[in-house]
């Protein structure tokens, strides 16, 4: 009883956490070589979009995911390119990415909608580790591919930011610009590149919507995940491990108050997630970690010669 | 190619690049409508006839523009104080909740019940901006991610009212509230819909922020605060109170757009994106394309209003979803915020290292 129960959390918790840790690694990225895009909505979107036309005209849910990180990584470019190097404030530049995204997901995704895709991302059973008591059947069993990506992802990410040369540079760029500068590192190349892995990451994480969670395109389907996935990145402390246990924990709690959907209207239980972001975020700066881990030159554009 | 800043920019050609910038953005979007298969020469005809050459037209720019200049005012306000209040949406639909409360089960008759309505929607949509200004001025908290957070459980809050407590005896299966005594109307233009006690209303706010914020010393805090926190401090501005008082404002307004809409046209709380078609987030760009000063947000207002007026006459003659008026909307603060660039700095063609 406690045992299936506890699975169930740990299965649905992790399948729900999966797109938002995809969008908070890629973001964290982003934020730690110093740039904010609140465009992660707009991107997720565009990317759920896309990865459904792509898997449903090829047939190969696939080349969708990657069609996905490709327009997510164009549209971070987009969001770069006016924040970076047009040096536009960072937040009315990524707030316009999101409702563009919008917008432009609703107006061409009108022949999608309503359509199931014939051939989803398959779910995967893995032999032998499934079995393994408590942990198994959740993690191991039924799960989608993107999810152990994610994970994986993250753990990589961990450990390029801490132990090698690269996530130094990276994160010397969001600390420091004007040190890094001096040090010969290319402050504005490395902070496109970090904004582009923030939108392919962000497209892949609205692919998993479309392509593999609920196989079909619904306009307005990441229904504020992009902005849950923002929040995460802070309640993380700017940490790819921390995020990974914040998306699950999110996603476990979601699920939680699923199975008291029979004791509450169901308008609640949908406000949960957002209600649960704000809290959050409240219980993080109680807890002082965020003002610790923000990158120092967080949403500040670079010019070299200005302090 | 690098940019040196330019000297304090004159008026006229802040004004002259912006209105290029959103000419701009309206040439993107009929590329967009051809791209969609739409002839960009019809749309243009259409959007005349309809909205500029008949009178009723301009009465809908007008009935758009309520909304959005009332949230793009107080935006405007939240904005100078480094506010990020990106939760006008959610502010509006409070609003809209609270006056429906006090319509349909509140006291009062006649004018007396009109005001009240609006009372009590500007401090539902005040407070509701309230509580992420304080986590903001206390905590630290992200205002941009509570704001939008609460957009969202604003607007289940209003799904529950309609299909739940609130939802009308005499209308069946549909979810929305029982209609207003008329006494909680807002009187129209005869021959059109628009609520013109809203466009006073508009009006008065813009000119009192103005006001508020170029002539008293709480406009002067919230500049200071906005401007130079540390300069802020030093000149003993409380941060947390200015903070309060500019999210009271912000969001009381944006509550009062939501009582002209259910009061001005639905006369029920009904489906929120029946309430407001995003006029919450669009307000972001009335206050951005305006300078973040209350008075050209009655400009804005009007022009962001036109598009969405002429969004409608496109969708009845040549059949262009709505989600044409969010991206005519995005793109116009895609080329704004490029427009900055010629308005800040001088491009000066040659080496990095002059």
């Amino acid at each position: 009883m406690v045992e299936s129960w506890w699975v169930s959390t740990l299965a649905r918790g992790l399948a729900f956490s999966a797109p938002l840790l995809l969008a908070a690694l890629g973001e964290l990225v982003a934020e730690r070589s110093g740039v904010i895009n609140l465009g992660v909505e707009g991107m997720m979107i565009l990317g759920a979009l896309s990865g459904f036309a792509v898997a449903d005209a090829s047939g190969n849910p696939w080349l969708g995911v990657m069609a996905a990180a490709g327009v997510g990584t164009l549209a971070a470019l987009l969001h770069a390119f006016f924040s970076i190097t047009l040096r536009a404030n960072t937040y009315v530049s990524g707030l316009a990415l999101t409702m563009v995204g919008l917008g432009l997901s609703g107006l061409l995704g009108k022949p999608f909608a309503g359509r199931p895709l014939a051939h989803p991302l398959p779910k995967l059973d893995i032999p032998g580790l499934s079995s393994i008591p408590w942990l198994g059947p959740g993690l191991f069993q039924g799960q989608n591919a993107l999810l152990y990506l994610a994970l994986l992802a993250a753990f990589l990410l961990w450990y390029f930011l801490y132990r090698t040369r690269g996530g130094i540079t990276l994160r010397s760029v969001g600390e420091n610009p004007a040190a890094a500068d001096a040090l010969g590192v290319n402050v504005y190349l490395v902070r496109y590149l970090a904004t582009a892995f923030g939108g392919a990451m962000a497209g892949v994480a609205g692919a998993y919507l479309s392509v593999a969670y609920r196989p079909s395109w619904t306009e307005g389907m990441t229904a504020g995940m992009g902005w849950i996935a923002l929040a995460i990145v802070i309640f993380a402390a700017w940490d790819p491990l921390r995020a990974v246990a914040a998306a699950f924990l999110f996603g476990a709690f979601y699920h939680l108050a699923y199975r008291f959907q029979a004791h509450l209207p169901p308008e609640f239980l949908k406000m949960t997630p957002y209600l649960f972001t704000v809290l959050f975020l409240v219980l993080g700066a109680l807890g002082k970690s965020v003002r610790l881990g923000a990158p120092e030159a967080l949403g500040r554009p670079y010019v070299r010669g200005e302090r | 190619m690098r940019l040196v800043p330019r000297e304090q920019p004159g008026p006229a050609f802040v004004l002259a690049v912006s209105a290029l910038a959103v000419l701009l953005a309206f040439a993107a979007s009929l590329v967009l409508l051809a791209l969609y298969g739409a002839s960009p020469v019809e749309a243009l005809r259409v959007v005349y006839q309809g909205v500029l050459a008949d009178p009723r037209g301009f009465a809908e720019v007008l009935r758009r523009a309520v909304p959005l200049t009332l949230a793009g005012a107080g935006l405007a306000l939240a904005f100078r104080a480094q506010f990020w209040n990106i939760g006008a949406e959610g502010q509006l639909l409070l609003g809209a909740v609270a006056a429906s409360g006090v319509a349909l089960f509140g006291p009062g008759e006649g004018i007396t019940k009109l005001f009240l309505m609006g009372l009590a929607a500007f401090v539902a949509g005040g407070l509701w901006a309230a509580l992420p200004a304080y986590l903001k001025g206390r905590l630290s908290v992200n205002d941009v991610i509570t704001t939008l957070m609460l957009n969202y459980v604003a607007i289940y809050l209003v799904e529950w009212l309609i299909h739940g407590p609130w939802k009308g005896r005499s209308v069946f299966g549909f979810a929305y509230t029982d209609r207003f005594p008329a006494s909680a109307w807002l009187p129209t233009w005869p021959g059109t819909a628009l609520a013109w006690p809203g466009v006073l209303l508009a009006v008065a706010f813009a000119v009192f922020f103005a006001w508020l914020l170029f002539a008293t010393r709480l406009g002067f805090e919230i500049r200071v605060v906005g401007e130079n926190p540390e300069a802020a401090r030093y000149a003993g501005i409380r941060a947390l109170s200015t903070l309060f008082w500019v999210a009271l404002l912000s969001g009381g307004v944006a509550g009062l757009a939501g009582f002209v809409e259910v009061a001005g046209t639905h006369h029920r709380l009904l489906a929120p994106l029946q309430i407001s078609l995003g006029y919450g987030y669009t307000a972001i760009i009335v206050a951005w394309l305006g300078r973040n000063h209350p008075l050209t947000t009655l400009l804005t207002g009007l022009l962001i209003g036109f598009v969405f007026a002429a969004g409608d006459v496109a969708k009845v003659a040549l059949a262009t979803p709505f989600q044409l008026v969010q991206v005519v909307n995005g793109l116009i603060l895609f080329f704004l915020i490029a427009a900055e660039v010629p308005i800040r700095y001088r491009i000066v063609w040659g080496s990095d290292r002059g």
